[in-house]
């Protein structure tokens, strides 16, 4: 199916949101998850199911004033 | 100093993680600076260079209380969302809470603002409000659930410093017992000393230690003026008057003309 990954497109087999991190090189990454503007928290990745056309947001810490 | 959510710091300087010239400098301005609050983003990571996971490392180092700001959110939605991402990723209650509302000045959406913190508040966030001055505003804050209130002194990267000192001299007096930090626009020390004589608590900032010649100097720089400034308060300054009086005693002095 077909996503968009933080603004780009990406094709994936990944059925979750966890598989979608691993298999785009987040494992172990200190980051949060928004799907279709949603937030997803770290222990619901596993079970968050991806739908075609979903846009999942992985954010990590910044510099910010 | 009054308490930040039950939080003492050692001092009134927070400063900003953002535009340095590079890491290491970033770590020296901290150094230098004594600052007890590092402000910090979310932005997207990339799975291939994973830029956010070394900027952590670095920000653990500092051994500093981590305040993480909802920057670049235009409404309460999108603030709280960003609220909640903050929360697991950086582990703690605290929030820079920002709604923009104007382009140009990055003026807070004030409605959105008093939303946004309303629902954080209701799920044990603790808030820091960036808003304006404003007391109505401030007091729709206090009531959601807010217990500090940070007024900007200019907008954001102007360094023009405290913009409207009549409105934060009456904030400052509105909200005796309220935690107040200015936040943005502070662009050299004396006006970070200025909001310190006003008898705020803290000022936060970042670009005018960022983009100085040297931020590490600077930092040091607006640490001192904090200091003297927190002094200076504690010191209770004179009263202001219109018409000179004289300092030296006039009793005993010749008659020579």
């Amino acid at each position: 199916m077909k996503l968009q990954l933080n603004g780009t497109a990406v094709e994936t087999k990944a059925s979750t949101l966890a598989a979608l991190l691993d298999d785009e090189g987040f494992g172990g990454a200190k980051v949060a998850t928004a799907v279709n503007s949603e937030f997803v928290p770290e222990g619901m990745r596993g079970c968050h199911t991806l739908y075609d056309g979903d846009r999942v947001e992985v954010l990590a810490p910044m510099q910010g004033g | 100093m009054r308490d930040f959510y039950g939080t003492s710091l050692p001092n009134g300087f927070m400063l900003g993680t953002a535009q340095y010239p590079s890491p290491a400098i970033l770590a020296d301005a901290f150094k230098r600076s004594g600052a007890s609050v590092a402000t910090v983003s979310l932005r997207r990571e990339s799975g291939q260079d994973r830029a956010g996971q070394d900027f952590w490392e670095l920000i653990r180092e500092l051994n500093v209380h981590i305040l993480p700001n909802t920057a670049g959110c235009h409404s309460a939605r999108e603030a709280v969302t960003t609220a909640y991402m903050a929360r697991e990723v950086f582990d703690t209650k605290w929030i820079k809470l920002e709604v923009i509302g104007e382009e140009d000045t990055l003026q807070p959406d004030v409605f959105g603002l008093v939303e946004a913190a309303r629902i954080l508040s209701e799920d044990g966030f603790q808030v820091f409000p960036y808003t304006t001055e404003d007391l109505v505003v401030a007091d729709r804050l206090l009531n959601v659930g807010c217990e500090v209130l940070m007024p900007w002194g200019a907008p954001i990267g102007s360094g023009l410093g405290l913009n409207n000192v009549f409105g934060l001299r009456a904030m400052r007096a509105h909200f005796p017992d309220v935690p107040l930090v200015i936040d943005a626009g502070l662009g050299v020390p004396s006006q970070a000393a200025q909001a310190m004589e006003l008898g705020y608590d803290a000022v936060l900032l970042n670009t005018a230690v960022a983009k100085a010649g040297d931020p590490a100097a600077m930092a040091e720089a607006f640490a001192k003026a904090i200091e003297a400034g927190t002094l200076a308060t504690i010191a209770d300054p004179m009263e202001q008057r219109d018409m000179a009086e004289p300092s030296t005693p006039v009793i005993g002095k010749a008659f020579l003309s």
